[in-house]
């Protein structure tokens, strides 16, 4: 699914984000132009799929709590994002894009993963 | 040595024939023949003498005084040829001259046949994958000097997997006698030590009786586990000086398999006794299975134990069919473990100690021990017979409890009857158990990975794990082998069908960016002449390194399908950048690109898909789309089963 359809979704994510008690505005398609710019999708793929060097993100992200506070304060292999290199808001808005992300299909509707 | 240059007037093959076949035909009990005169041109043989070769032989040869004599490096063909070459990739130069005159046009270039190369480390490596799918080394040849050191990082993987090449470097040693000029910058006293600090044994023969000496020991060395790669420095006048008609005395020894070293009978017994009361055995390999025949071993004493495999793939040591290969959850199966056996590891510290890239300790990151307390550790690894001081890829020191320096497939034998033996009665119910455990282990990992692959099934850039499984729904279904594979998050081990010994080849050992391309071809040459369908993943910043091999490929019609896994960038080393970006609070500078400055190979991208195509090969892409990527691997195997190399770039996620 290319960036245009993420950004169908965008309002909505944000919104469910701000529906959750989120004090700030979040913007799906600032959030994905974070997640590039700060190097997320180095690990973790465009879409949040994880792979050898990270784990998935998306869809189905940790609750905003939790994937900030490790963003935060991690030291594991994940480098810490402090607010000085990621902004409360910037990082707000990666959290929209990666609720934003749709599932794939189910595995079991992919031939190529079925023979 | 003096150079003469004199006209070619006699029949020289003929001349050396008798050589090398006397050489040959005495090699079972080596002794000193006289120079043979002209004989019947025939292959070598390891027949004994018949009566007639014997006569012409010990006879005076009527034609010597008057005929010129043949030149050195034809006797060096003859050595060579009694070593069954199939291929020699190398790149030309002034300094082997001779010997390349010889193997050409002395040897009629069978056996070996020469592959024109444009960079000596591809020619290193492409003998390093070929060696790998043949289980047969190949020799190259390198300029002194600058080939050697253009071969130099090939070599080291060679040298980190325990892969045999055979390495000839060129060199003009008599100063008072070398050409002047670009020759004697490119000589050294001693060439070979460049590589002395990676190559198993060197030497630099100064006349053809030692140069065949040497050839054979090389060539036994090599061979011997650990295997590696070895070098000898030719000079330049050895080679082109006539061969001495007064007294020479030419032989070629014969060359006997030296036995791997097996495992010490006691440790043997200790170690199995550990595995088979353990009740949570693990075991790990990396370089274990040398062949076929070591991929059933392991599999034959996993099942003995039902304990799980957890394979890091330095050779194909297991099918990832089989119930037991654990491989998927290996760090979880290892903090659990009472007992480990390490088979042929790299690295045992790093397989039970976990290394956190956190700048912790002054920077240099936190390491703490994967393994509970108690776990009872084995090794068996030939590598501890050859420990050299300067390069350190020996890695951490490691205290095990059993330690042997063997072979481990050579060992695995009486492993396994020691195992079987010493299993009490009562606890084959237990072991039993533990094996049903690991089949449904087994099973739900497979499905996790079908997940997994389908999250980002449609994604653009193409997800590795989409560009996998089209790849493998084109091959599956024939003799397939893959030479080479770039990160791609082991998509191939975690959802294909490995079953086979050349279904997998491993790494460079070295770590080396740029062994890649010219090992699938190395290997797809190896394959061609087993009628396997080759098929590479091959990384970007991988083929930039010396592109040329592509060329080679097609030159030598090197039937091989590469796939292109492109993410336009070293992403290792922006991952690197970008963890010491935010380790001290700075925003990583991208420019005008995706990644850090200096990791990206963007702006302009690369279409290696003309780059390919420029060099011979049928070529598509690039490709974006996930859903055009069908029809391109469908044109291009078409194409490989002609007997042709095609290239698919695709432009991928990063793993």
């Amino acid at each position: 699914m290319r960036a245009a359809s993420y950004l169908a979704l965008a309002a909505l994510a944000g919104g469910l984000f701000l529906a959750q008690g989120g004090a700030l505005a979040a913007s799906a398609e600032n959030g994905r132009h974070v997640f590039m710019r700060a190097g997320c999708w180095q690990c973790h793929g465009t879409m949040g799929q994880g792979g050898a060097a990270g784990p998935k993100l998306a869809p189905d992200p940790l609750p905003f709590d939790a994937l900030s506070s490790f963003v935060r304060t991690t030291n594991r292999e994940m480098p810490a994002y402090r607010e000085g290199v990621l902004s409360d808001a910037d990082l707000a808005d990666l959290y929209a894009y990666l609720q934003s992300i749709p599932k794939g299909p189910d595995p079991k509707t992919i031939p190529l993963l079925n023979r | 040595m003096a150079r003469k240059n004199s006209p070619i007037n006699v029949d020289r093959r003929k001349f050396l024939a008798g050589v090398a076949v006397a050489g040959a035909a005495t090699a079972a009990a080596p002794q000193k023949t006289p120079v043979a005169a002209p004989i019947p041109d025939r292959g070598s043989s390891g027949l004994r003498p018949s009566a007639q070769m014997a006569a012409a032989e010990t006879a005076m040869p009527r034609e010597l005084p008057r005929a010129h004599m043949a030149d050195g490096s034809d006797f060096m063909v003859d050595v060579i040829k009694t070593l069954d070459f199939e291929y020699l990739p190398a790149n030309p130069a002034s300094s082997f001259r001779g010997l390349h005159e010889s193997l050409i046009d002395y040897g009629g270039n069978k056996k070996p046949e020469f592959l024109t190369c444009m960079h000596e480390e591809s020619a290193v490596a492409m003998a390093h994958g070929y060696f790998k799918a043949a289980g047969k080394p190949l020799l190259t040849l390198c300029h002194g000097t600058v080939g050697l050191q253009h071969a130099a990082m090939a070599i080291y993987n060679a040298w980190c997997d325990r892969v045999p090449v055979i390495v000839v470097g060129g060199t003009d040693l008599d100063a008072a006698k070398r050409p002047p000029g670009v020759p004697t910058v490119h000589s050294a006293q001693d060439i070979n030590a460049l590589v002395r600090d990676f190559t198993k044994w060197d030497d630099t023969p100064v006349s053809l009786q030692h140069f065949a000496q040497s050839f054979v020991r090389a060539y036994k060395i090599a061979m011997t586990p650990p295997m590696g790669p070895v070098a000898i420095a030719l000079d330049g006048g050895l080679q082109q000086a006539p061969i001495h008609e007064n007294g020479e005395r030419l032989y070629i020894p014969r060359y006997v398999a030296t036995s791997p070293p097996q495992g010490d009978s006691g440790a043997v017994r200790e170690a199995a006794r550990l595995l088979a009361n353990a009740e949570r055995p693990v075991i790990v390999v990396d370089r274990a299975a040398r062949s076929a025949e070591g991929m059933k071993l392991i599999v034959e004493l996993a099942e003995a134990l039902q304990a799980p495999v957890v394979d890091q793939g330095g050779r194909m040591n297991f099918p990832n069919t089989h119930y037991l290969n654990q491989s998927g959850r290996g760090n979880a199966l290892i903090g659990q473990a009472d007992v480990i056996l390490g088979l042929e590891l790299a690295d045992y510290w790093g397989t039970v100690n976990a290394f956190i890239d956190n700048g912790e300790e002054d920077g240099t990151g936190l390491r703490e021990p994967r393994t509970k307390n108690g776990v009872k550790l084995i090794s068996i690894s030939s590598t501890g017979l050859l420990t050299k001081s300067n390069y350190q890829e020996f890695q951490r020191f490691q205290v095990v409890d059993v330690e042997m320096a063997a072979d481990a497939e050579a060992t695995l034998p009486a492993l396994i009857e020691a195992i079987k033996a010493a299993i009490p009665n009562d606890r084959k119910p237990a072991i039993e158990k533990r094996g049903e455990a690991l089949r449904k282990a087994w099973t739900d990992g497979r499905e996790r990975a079908k997940g997994a692959a389908a999250v980002a099934w449609d994604a653009s850039p193409i997800s590795t794990a989409r560009l996998s499984m089209e790849l493998w729904a084109r091959i599956k279904d024939f003799d397939w082998s893959l030479v080479s594979s770039g990160n791609v998050s082991n998509w191939s081990k975690r959802l294909w069908a490995m079953e086979r010994y050349y279904q997998w080849l491993g790494g460079p050992g070295g770590y080396g960016v740029g062994y890649g391309a010219p090992a699938a071809v190395g290997a797809a040459l190896a394959n061609r002449a087993e009628g396997r369908f080759s098929v590479s993943i091959q990384s970007d910043g991988d083929l930039m390194y010396a592109p040329g091999v592509l060329w080679t490929a097609a030159r030598h019609r090197i039937p091989l399908l590469s796939v292109m896994h492109n993410n336009r960038a070293y992403h290792q080393e922006a991952m690197h950048v970008q963890r010491l970006a935010n380790r001290r609070d700075r925003v990583a500078v991208l420019g005008h690109d995706r990644c850090p400055i200096g990791t990206a190979i963007e702006n302009p991208d690369p279409d290696y898909a003309k780059l390919a195509a420029s060099l011979g090969w049928w070529s598509a892409g690039p490709i974006k789309d996930p859903n055009e990527l069908a029809g391109a691997l469908e044109y291009a195997v078409e194409v490989v089963k002609a007997g042709e190399p095609a290239l698919v770039d695709v432009w991928t996620q990063p793993r």
